[in-house]
């Protein structure tokens, strides 16, 4: 029995219903999970996605190439393999991706993760013989809070800014997190702002039916923004920029999970990090990969190599699948960045490079004298 | 515990002076004095011996957390601090607990102190009792008060001011009462205090007034005539106290250590009373300097023999008078001090002869006086400069002569005017992950230099890298990782780096042969492929006086 999916130069390729999943180049038909630049490539002949993602799928491909849609639950068959696609609660219209052929059933899960989100379908469990899953945050540091207790942090982060005339400034991936955000917080507070790139999610999100606060835009020439009252979302590559010269006295905060460790915290200058993700933590990936009673897991993003080892230990036929960038020749600056981070920027920052910039100094100096022979 | 915790988040959240001043005066003020006895302890970086081992921690963290050791070790290379990566992984403490309502010294007495007595069954159940107690926050701190590793980023200075502050008494003597005090009780932190001068005031060493590195060139000090030349010391900066009959020795570490140089505090017997001299200890044998590597056997022993001071014999040169019969004298001028110091008589080490081949120190001392270089011109001074390395010192001090004795870092009247260090080109073989703001990205590197034909590797060392470098080598690293053995990884030779360094010395812990003194990277060689990087018997060329050499046991 053949794999129903291979990793080719394309992405993953499904030989027996000839079309790709998230695939990383142009190809004819292309299956995507969501619509993160790491799982939607631009010209691609033609689309599948979830009903739900559809306008913003749309918002990152362009016009012109047909975009076919499923609902959450319902199938398609494409030369004999039967498709459907579930939700994978990970951003507005995520899904996994349900291959059957012969008997066999593949699931890719894309992103996903298990905490409730106001702004998308809660993640669905999904049986699989074989499971592709993410491990993004496969490590055992990372469990996130309730988000209830995030929400109200950050309220009271904004807050304190308030009362001593700063504006907030929030920074978090333009599509998905920031409107999570935008509903997260309490809007009664004060005025919510958004960067441009943060608004055309928002359109394509209220397009869709998802309902958010009032979030007011940035007008062309604008000279003063916020008037240290204003939460202002806008994506990581702002921090440092003249953009945010507009609001005057600011607290920069960045939304990510990577905001656990205190030393990627410190090292990018944020005057605070809330542990905000839309990737499973780590009890979640085992719960789902418990779920879907799968006996072979490809583990892909990450951690992969630890998560698949630790499954190894547990009983599955566990393996890594690489990523994007392994093995190619790095096609542009961007993918550099996003490959020399591969290990720390979470792979849909989609906004720009990774900053760079980080002023920091060591922890502990002094020099030491002895070799390191390993 | 909570309020300890606060605190340490609070200053390692903030970096304005004036804010930390104000946490610590805030912690100060809140503390009960017991607590604030042990938080001021850790606060100086004082002492904290560990109270049990990492690798028992990391076992039982892994139990507790129901996964396998390599895994934690993972998190760890990830997150790059291990109080961190023990506090992540564990389980979240139990909902509804309350948080740790016992006291920094009530919590250290309970579990760190035992933790060193009890049998190793008892202190895995006093640690995972704690951890089901303590917040994810207050881990962080516990961990590192438990390992020994609990630095926070505060000056003494700063310190000082904020208890002085509290206790409504001048800056400059709460830093006297602080010196030298390794540890304290509630009853001593009740004492520093006091608002009014104590016995205690004058029993302690002065604040030792530092340095800065020149930065601009000689002549913008103006006229040679104002400053007075002295050889940059290779040896550990340290007062005498002679008070009252007894003499105490006191290293800039605020340590004493008397015990360490009997022969030095025999010397000091002789001098007057209320006597307070300035200077540096020196290993000194036949009459010539053994070098800072020597010196160190004799600080750092547990025991001082009598084959170790045999072997490395110690000596203290004085370069100035701080106190003269029981009087402060830091408010005279420099040159004030130094016509006073001469008068106290000591004998001068032959300033023109300081070298390895003479024999500067005249047999039969123990005290010295730093002797001034005469000096014409800024000229006469660069040339001697320029013959520091030979003679085994460091370079030059200038100190102006009209100045006062300050306090800390205060810049302007002292500068020290050190030779440029030596360099080589050296070629990345192994890269670790860094810890603290650089955990996760590659920025620790071994070096090596050929020989016969192989690399061998010659020196550990920080990056001196800026921050975009870094992140670029790291890069390199991972494309180029030829094996992985736990966080070090191994990799292709293809970077060359130029180190910096500031001396050589044979030694046989070294595979090499020998070792690098304070090495750092100074700079990226992107025109250099690794063939081109230097040779093993280059840098043993570089060996230049004995004066650095380890002495052969
Ligand atoms: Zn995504
Ligand atoms: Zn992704």
């Amino acid at each position: 029995m053949p794999d129903l999916l291979e990793l080719t130069p394309d992405g993953l390729y499904c030989r027996q219903g000839d079309f790709h999943v998230d695939p990383w180049r142009r190809v004819p038909r292309a299956i995507v999970t969501h619509a993160h630049a790491d799982h939607a490539r631009p010209g691609c002949a033609r689309y599948l996605c979830a009903a739900p993602g559809k306008l913003v799928l749309r918002e990152r491909v362009g016009g012109g190439m047909p975009i076919d849609t499923l609902r959450f639950g319902e199938s398609l068959t494409i030369n004999g393999v039967r498709v459907s696609l579930h939700s994978s609660g990970h951003v507005l219209g995520a899904a996994q991706v349900r291959l059957e052929h012969a008997g066999v059933t593949w699931v890719v899960t894309g992103d996903y993760k298990t905490q409730a989100d106001p702004t998308c379908a809660p993640f669905e469990h999904v049986e699989a013989d074989v499971l592709i899953t993410e491990s993004t945050f496969g490590l055992p540091l990372y469990r996130w809070q309730d988000p209830a207790e995030i929400a109200a942090a950050i309220n009271a982060w904004w807050r304190e800014n308030q009362a001593a005339g700063r504006t907030s400034v929030i920074l978090a991936y333009a599509l998905g997190k920031a409107q999570r955000l935008a509903a997260m917080v309490d809007p009664s507070i004060g005025p919510i702002v958004g960067h441009g790139a943060v608004m055309k999610m928002v359109r394509a999100y209220r397009d869709s039916g998802v309902r958010l606060p009032s979030i007011d835009g940035v007008p062309p020439r604008a000279r003063k923004v916020g008037n240290g009252r204003a939460l202002v979302i806008a994506p990581p590559s702002v921090a440092g920029s003249r953009w945010l010269r507009l609001f005057g006295d600011v607290s920069v905060a960045m939304a990510s999970g990577w905001m656990t460790i205190r030393g990627i915290r410190r090292r990018r200058g944020f005057d605070r990090g809330f542990v905000v993700s839309d990737h499973a933590d780590f009890p979640g990936l085992l719960e789902v990969i418990e779920a879907s009673r799968a006996r072979r897991v490809l583990v892909t993003h990450g951690a992969t190599e630890a998560l698949a080892r630790l499954l190894r230990e547990r009983g599955l036929d566990a393996g890594t699948l690489p990523t994007r960038f392994m093995g190619e020749a790095v096609p542009d600056r961007r993918s550099a960045a996003a490959d020399a981070n591969a290990d720390e920027a979470e792979p849909e920052d989609d906004d720009g490079a990774d900053n760079d910039d980080r002023g920091h100094d060591r922890d502990d100096d002094g020099a030491d004298d002895a070799e390191s022979a390993p | 515990m909570k309020r300890f915790s606060e605190l340490y988040w609070r200053l390692d959240a903030i970096t304005s002076t004036n804010e930390k001043l104000a946490a610590l005066q805030d912690y100060f003020a809140a503390a009960p004095a017991a607590d604030a006895a042990c938080a001021l302890h850790v606060l100086s970086g004082g002492r904290q011996p560990r109270a049990v081992s990492t690798a028992l921690l990391r076992q039982w963290a892994a139990e507790e957390a129901g996964i396998p050791l390599w895994l934690l070790e993972e998190c760890y290379a990830q997150a790059g601090d291990l109080a961190e990566t023990l506090a992540l992984v564990l389980p979240p403490a139990a909902t509804g607990t309350e948080p740790e309502a016992a006291g920094l010294a009530e919590l250290i007495r309970t579990t760190i102190d035992r933790l060193r007595s009890e049998p190793e069954e008892r202190k895995r159940e006093i640690v995972v009792n704690v951890w089901r107690r303590l917040g994810m926050q207050e881990r962080i701190v516990w961990h590192k008060l438990l390992t020994g590793g609990c630095r926070v980023g505060v000056s003494q200075t700063l310190v000082a001011r904020a208890l002085a502050e509290v206790a409504g008494v001048d800056p400059a003597v709460m830093a006297h009462r602080l010196m030298g005090r390794d540890t304290h009780t509630a009853d001593t932190y009740r004492q520093l205090l006091d608002p009014e001068p104590t016995e205690q005031d004058s029993r302690q060493p002065y604040p030792f007034f530092l340095a800065a590195p020149l930065a601009q060139e000689p002549p913008e000090l103006g006229p040679v005539a104002d400053w007075q030349a002295e050889w940059k010391w290779d040896g550990a900066r340290a007062q005498l106290v002679c008070r009252g009959g007894a003499v105490a020795v006191w290293t800039r570490g605020e340590e004493l250590v008397s015990a360490a140089f009997p022969e030095i505090v025999a010397a000091a017997a002789a001098l007057p009373a209320g006597t307070v001299l300035d200077g540096e200890l020196l290993a000194i044998r036949d009459g010539r300097l053994l070098g800072f590597t020597a010196l160190s056997r004799r600080i750092s022993s547990k025991r001082t023999t009598k084959k170790l001071i045999a072997e490395v014999p110690c000596g203290f040169v004085a370069y100035d008078l701080l106190e003269e019969s029981g009087n402060d004298l830091r408010g005279l001028p420099l040159a004030e001090r130094r016509s006073r110091l001469e008068r106290l008589g000591p004998p001068a080490v032959n300033a023109a002869t300081v070298s390895a081949e003479s024999r500067p120190f005249a047999d039969g001392h123990t005290l010295w006086l730093s002797p001034c270089l005469a000096a014409a011109s800024w000229a006469d001074l660069a040339a001697a400069r320029a013959t520091a390395r030979s003679r085994g010192v460091e370079g030059l001090m200038l100190k102006r002569r009209s100045g006062a004795y300050g306090v800390g870092r205060t810049r302007g009247d002292w500068w020290k005017w050190k030779i440029e260090p030596l360099e080589i080109d050296a070629v990345l073989l192994y890269a670790q992950a860094g810890h603290g703001r650089r955990a996760g990205l590659h920025s620790d590197y071994t070096l090596g230099l050929w020989h016969e034909g192989r690399l061998v590797p010659i020196a550990k060392a920080y990056s001196g890298l800026s921050d975009a470098e870094i992140v670029e080598v790291d890069r390199i690293v991972r494309s180029t990782t030829r094996e992985k053995h736990g966080p070090v990884r191994v990799v292709e030779p293809t970077l060359v780096f130029q180190l910096a360094f500031e001396g050589v010395a044979l030694s046989t812990r070294h595979k090499s042969g020998v070792s690098v003194r304070f090495p750092r990277i100074s700079r990226w060689r992107r025109d250099k492929q690794p063939a081109d990087a230097a040779g093993l018997d280059e840098l043993v060329r570089m060996i230049g006086s004995p004066a650095v050499t380890e002495p052969t046991p």
